[in-house]
Order: C-alpha cells, then sequence, then structure tokens
C-alpha cells in the first residue's frame, strides 16, 4: 500500500532552506510493524489532505526511550532523550504530533527536565481539532454510518495525560452507534502491553490481559474497536485472534478510521 | 473525685503514648529520600479538601462511599461529643454543653442519629467483608493480621457506638425519673427504644451509665493507641498525603538527576565529572524510597480499590498494588525498629526488595496507572515498583532476558526491536 504522495523528511527540507510546521514523530511501532505502518500512512494520508507543512525524521528518528525508562533503565532512556533533544534542537523543531502514546507522554512530560521543549500533541488531538476548525469531514455515507463502534482508552493517553476527549469526538461525527466498553476512561483496562511489557513474556497467571480485555469489547457487541496507540493495536488483535472473532471485530486505529471516513 | 483522678492519668497516659508513637512514626517516614511536594500550596489544599475532606474518590464505589462517610461523619461529629465528655471527666460534670439548650438539644439528636449510622454501616462492612465475596477483600496479603486487623476495627467502632446510645439511654431514664445528679438535657431519637431493655432501680441505671461512659472513653482512648499500628492510620493520613500528592500528569515519571549529569558526561567528555556521590541507583529497601513513599505506606488502609483494577492482579499474576504498599509498610516497621534498638540501622540481611517483594510481582507491572487513579487518597505504587526496577536493572543488571534484549536493541538499533535505523524510513517507499 504505497503512498500516492511523498513523505518529506526535515533533512530534505533544511536542504531546500525550509522547515515544517509540525513534526510527525513515527514511532518505532510506526515505522517497523507491519500493521502500525498502516496507521503511520493513514496519519501522512490525513496530513496531507489538509495541506499541514509537515516532515518526519526518517532514519534520524531515535526511540524515545519509554520502554526503557519504564523497565528501570534510566540511563538508556536519558541516552535516547539527550540524542533526541539535540536532534530536534538542531532541526529548530517547535511542534510534534505522535502516533504513540508512549511516544507522547515521554516526549511531552519527561523531555523538559532534560532541556527538551516541545508543543507535543497526539494524533488524535490533531485530528479532533481539523475536524473542529472544518478541515476535516467524513464523506456523505461513509462506511461507518451505523456501525457499532467502541473505543479503548489506552493508558498512557488517557489515565497518563487525561485525553479522553478528543478521540471521543473525532468518532462521535460518524454517525455511527457509539458504545462504551464497560471499562473505560480514567477506568479503562490497560490492553497489557505497557511499562515494557510488549517486550516480554507475561508472568504466570490465570490468563493474558489482552484476553481479558477483548472480553469487554465481546460484551460490547461492537464490530469495531477503535484503538489509538500501536501497542493496543497488536494486544487487542491477538485478543481478538485468540478468541476467533477476527469475522466479527475488526480492531482499528482512530487513524485510520478517519482516514477512510473522509476517502483519503 | 477519684475518677476524675483516674480520669486524668488515663487521658495523659494516652496522649503520652500516642504522642510517642506519632513521634515514631514521623521519624521512620523522614528515613526516606527528600522530594519537593510543598510547591503550588492553594492547588494542593484544594485536592486535599477534595479528595480527603469530601472523599471524592470514594464515589467511584457508590455504596462502599455512602456508609464509609457515614462512619466518617461519626467520627468528625461525635468528636464534639468526646469534647464534652473530656470536660464532663476531667471536672465531674455532667453533659456541661447543656446550658446551649435548644443547640444542645439538637447536636445530642443528630449524635444519636449519626452514632446509629455508624453503627449500621460497620455491621454492613463487616458482612460484607467476612460473608459476601468481594474480590478485594480476598488476596494472599489479606491474611492473618490483616483481616484480623480490619474485623477488630468494626468491632470496636460497633462496641464504642453501643456503649455511647446506652450511656445515653441510662441518662436518659434518669432523667425521666428525676435523678438529681442528672437534669433534664439532650434528645433521645435513638436510644429511647433502649429503655425497655434497662433496669427500673436508679442504682443500676447509674451503673449502667457510669459504665458506658467509661468503656466509651477507655475505648477511644485504646482506639488512638491502636492507630499507629493499625490500618486505620488513614483517618490521620489521608490528609497529609492527598496534601502532598503528585501533581504532575501521571504519566510523567522522575527522571533521576544524579543519572542526568552521568550521561551529560558520556555524550560529551569535555564536561567535567559529575561531583554528586551516588550511593545507589533505585531502591533496594526502603531507606532508598522518598519521604512521599514511605507516608504513602503508612496512609494506606488496605482497601485494595488498587489490586481490584489492576490488570496483572485480575488475570492471576502475583502482582498486587496493595501488597506493594504493605510490604513497604512491614519493612519500614522493622527498619524503625531496629533503628530502635541499635540507636542506628544496622543490617539485618534483610531488604524490600527478595524478603518482601518479588522480582515476579514487579515484572508483572503494566505501569498504567490504574492502581494510583483508583486510590482514594493518592498513593501511588507505581513509584515503588519503578523504584525497584531500577535497582534490578542499573544496580544488579538482573532484568528478564527478553528486556534486556530490547535494551540491547534500543542502544544499538535505537529501537526496541531488532531492526536495522537505517531502514526505519522504508515505510515511505513501501
Amino acid at each position: 500500500m504505497e503512498t500516492p504522495f511523498h513523505i518529506p523528511t526535515v533533512a530534505e527540507m533544511t536542504a531546500k532552506g525550509e522547515r515544517p510546521d509540525l513534526l510527525f514523530w513515527v514511532g518505532c511501532a510506526g515505522s517497523f510493524d507491519e500493521r502500525a505502518q498502516r496507521i503511520t500512512k493513514s496519519i501522512c494520508k490525513i496530513l496531507q489532505h489538509v495541506g499541514i507543512k509537515y516532515a518526519i525524521l526518517g532514519t534520524e528518528e531515535n526511540c524515545t526511550g519509554d520502554p526503557a525508562k519504564r523497565a528501570g533503565n534510566e540511563f538508556l532512556f536519558q541516552m535516547q532523550a539527550m540524542m533526541n533533544i539535540e536532534v530536534l534542537y538542531g532541526y529548530e523543531i517547535t511542534k510534534i504530533v505522535t502516533a504513540c502514546p508512549h511516544c507522547f507522554n515521554t516526549l511531552k512530560n519527561e523531555y523538559p527536565d532534560l532541556g527538551g521543549n516541545f508543543e507535543v500533541i497526539h494524533h488524535t488531538q490533531l485530528i479532533q481539532s481539523l475536524i473542529a476548525d472544518g478541515k476535516l469531514k467524513p464523506a456523505d455515507g461513509n462506511e461507518f454510518k451505523g456501525k457499532r463502534i467502541t473505543y479503548h482508552d489506552p493508558c498512557y493517553l488517557g489515565r497518563a495525560n487525561e485525553v479522553y476527549e478528543a478521540p471521543r469526538k473525532v468518532l462521535e461525527i460518524l454517525d455511527a452507534d457509539l458504545v462504551e466498553l464497560k471499562r473505560c476512561r480514567s477506568n479503562g483496562l490497560c490492553c497489557g502491553a505497557g511499562g515494557a511489557q510488549m517486550f516480554k513474556e507475561p508472568e504466570a497467571g490465570k490468563k493474558d490481559v489482552n484476553i481479558e480485555r477483548v472480553e469487554d469489547v465481546i460484551e460490547s457487541k461492537a464490530t469495531i474497536v477503535a484503538a489509538a496507540c500501536p501497542f493496543c493495536m497488536t494486544m487487542l488483535r491477538d485478543g481478538v485472534k485468540a478468541k476467533e472473532k477476527e469475522q466479527e471485530i475488526q480492531v482499528l486505529d482512530v487513524a485510520e478510521i478517519t482516514a477512510k471516513a473522509n476517502k483519503l | 473525685m477519684m475518677g476524675q483522678i483516674i480520669f486524668f492519668c488515663l487521658f495523659m497516659i494516652a496522649v503520652a503514648v500516642f504522642i510517642r508513637n506519632a513521634r515514631h512514626i514521623y521519624r521512620n517516614i523522614k528515613c526516606g529520600k527528600a522530594v519537593n511536594r510543598s510547591d503550588r500550596p492553594a492547588k494542593r489544599l484544594k485536592l486535599m479538601l477534595l479528595v480527603a475532606f469530601g472523599q471524592k474518590k470514594m464515589f467511584k464505589k457508590p455504596l462502599a462511599a455512602l456508609l464509609h462517610l457515614g462512619v466518617y461523619l461519626g467520627f468528625c461529629i461525635i468528636n464534639i461529643e468526646m469534647l464534652e465528655i473530656i470536660i464532663d471527666g476531667l471536672f465531674g460534670t455532667h453533659r456541661v454543653f447543656s446550658s446551649l439548650g435548644s443547640v444542645y438539644n439538637g447536636l445530642i439528636y443528630a449524635f444519636e442519629w449519626i452514632a446509629f449510622a455508624v453503627l449500621l454501616s460497620c455491621v454492613i462492612f463487616l458482612v460484607r467483608r467476612n460473608a459476601l465475596h468481594i474480590y478485594r477483600f480476598g488476596g494472599r496479603e489479606l491474611k492473618n493480621w490483616p483481616k484480623t486487623d480490619a474485623n477488630l476495627i468494626l468491632i470496636a467502632e460497633i462496641l464504642l457506638m453501643t456503649a455511647f446510645l446506652f450511656m445515653n439511654a441510662a441518662d436518659f431514664k434518669l432523667q425521666q425519673l428525676n435523678h438529681p445528679s442528672y437534669h433534664h438535657a439532650g434528645a433521645f431519637p435513638i436510644s429511647q427504644f433502649l429503655l425497655p431493655l434497662l433496669p427500673e432501680s436508679a442504682s443500676q441505671l447509674v451503673g449502667i451509665e457510669r459504665f458506658s461512659w467509661w468503656f466509651h472513653i477507655i475505648g477511644v482512648l485504646a482506639f488512638l493507641n491502636y492507630l499507629p499500628i493499625s490500618k486505620h492510620l488513614h483517618i490521620i493520613l489521608a490528609f497529609p498525603n492527598t496534601y502532598f500528592s503528585k501533581l504532575e500528569p501521571k504519566g510523567k515519571f522522575n527522571n533521576m538527576p544524579a543519572v542526568t549529569e552521568e550521561v551529560k558526561v558520556m555524550l560529551d567528555p569535555s564536561l567535567p565529572p559529575p561531583t554528586g556521590e551516588v550511593n545507589r541507583f533505585g531502591v533496594r529497601d526502603v531507606q532508598d524510597l522518598t519521604w512521599k513513599n514511605l507516608l504513602d505506606a503508612y496512609t494506606c488502609t488496605e482497601c485494595g480499590r488498587c489490586t481490584a483494577v489492576c490488570p496483572a492482579n485480575i488475570t492471576g499474576k502475583l502482582l498486587s498494588p496493595r501488597k506493594i504498599m504493605m510490604d513497604t509498610r512491614d519493612r519500614l516497621a522493622e527498619v524503625g525498629q531496629n533503628m530502635v534498638k541499635n540507636g542506628d540501622f544496622q543490617d539485618d540481611n534483610k531488604s524490600l526488595i527478595d524478603t518482601y517483594i518479588t522480582r515476579e510481582e514487579i515484572w508483572a507491572c503494566t505501569t498504567c496507572n490504574a492502581c494510583v487513579e483508583a486510590c482514594p487518597v493518592n498513593i501511588d505504587p507505581l513509584e515503588i515498583i519503578i523504584g525497584l526496577r531500577q535497582y534490578a536493572v542499573m544496580e544488579e543488571s538482573q532484568a528478564p532476558a527478553s528486556i534486556n534484549a530490547m535494551f540491547g536493541n534500543l542502544e544499538n538499533n535505537g529501537a526496541p526491536w531488532k531492526y536495522a535505523q537505517a531502514d526505519r524510513a522504508n515505510w515511505t517507499n513501501q
């Protein structure tokens, strides 16, 4: 699924003597994970469509250090952070949108104390403001109309940063049958990937966290569960697969839903 | 007169012992490392009023919140009555505030209803805790002493309220008999129903009234000194604990300044080496925690709302945020005793990690902040878990193998997976 347009890097822009208004921080999952790449491309389509002057860091982007920090490796985290801050300051970046709540949280909350001050937003917030400005509008008869859709709050967007409304508002304009999960907003249940769990086997227990969460989704009778985090995406999809519900339940990122609804 | 002297002595002993215990706890909390939680006082005060005084977070569970509110109001308001009881005890007066007239009658009327609400709530709490299968009242950390502690508190409150009501009932009956020492005062909407249970003889009634009075006041003084060894300490510490809450977004974890200095030197060797002495990275024992973590531990009332929402715990993993707090308090109490005994802390070959909290527990955490969100008094178990991980990783290099592999990838490729940095933008032309 190649994008029909060119995705600029900050380096290219700088070579042309230009500077992006907005840096799109893709993140490791968005760069390497095949499923998450589709979310990344949806975000690019949206940015392209509304005509924001954006760019990515490309090969100059590095992990924010979030998984290292949550796993207790403060040295590695701060090394990553300082290197990233140097790159970002080198390009005089002031505003960043991230595709991942973990990158979002780290850049927004933990970089300032290390000297990195940027305006950081999550893609659901960007999309919401674009909708509010009238720059994005679902096409007539969009494919989500009337569909039963639920939303899974990512911990690092919801509880960690209290962004509950933006993703919901983005879904509200679809004219869909929106339904909340029984554990939602500040009571939302984790998908099981946070705190570097994504990179290790879970400890022994009765079941995996993502199974517990997918049971909430099944109970909601939604046919689409909207996610806003690439790790939640992986966990929810694995859970749906384990429950053999792939035919009934689709897991889509808020950005993908928006891109599709706008026929991008 | 004799009664007054005995009361005075008992009261002074109880207060003195309480002060001694309180100082002991204060000193234990001061074992923790420094952290600034005194900025933005107006915001902190507001938070304390909302969360501790207003019990805002309790109302996520309406039934428990309502019952708890009954007990809490009872505790606060009956303390006004306690003041009268203490003055009566010291000066041999009878219902000294009754000169307030109808205001006093109104107060006693309210106290009676509140006492009844407390009694009823505590009975329901006992049933809920022991007969119903409520998830958060189970768990391996809530056996033995913690279970007994919870029941003792409820039984004590039931007994205290019963004594209070019987004291009023006997008093009321003596007033009706126009006993010279019991002038007409108060209103008794609840204890009037106890009258048929009481004898008719004035001397027996005086005996019952006095016994209830002494039982109630000795009970309260004993309870005051039970607090420091009990989970019930939250009735005091909930206030400072919410005042000193973390005000930043929950997702923001502190950056270790000692690490920052070292990293700066690593990235720029021309800088002078860091001067600050760092004893230890992360948390091995309670002394490595901040004083706020330790205050958290003493404030925890083991309600288990944290554990009931913990994704690791509800899927059967060993981790329980409540146990993290209980272990921290138990270890701190042990360290405190060690200091009392030896003058200064002497190594006892124990530590918070391993002796109390296992590696399996700390690595099961998803850092989702559900426990922090759920706590009605703003306790943060997550900070302790991360501190323990930092010790395991930075001091011991003892992380699970797959976590070490992730670290390696991050260091070499700038991503947690084994992909080359040069391939990072390949998706743009795929």
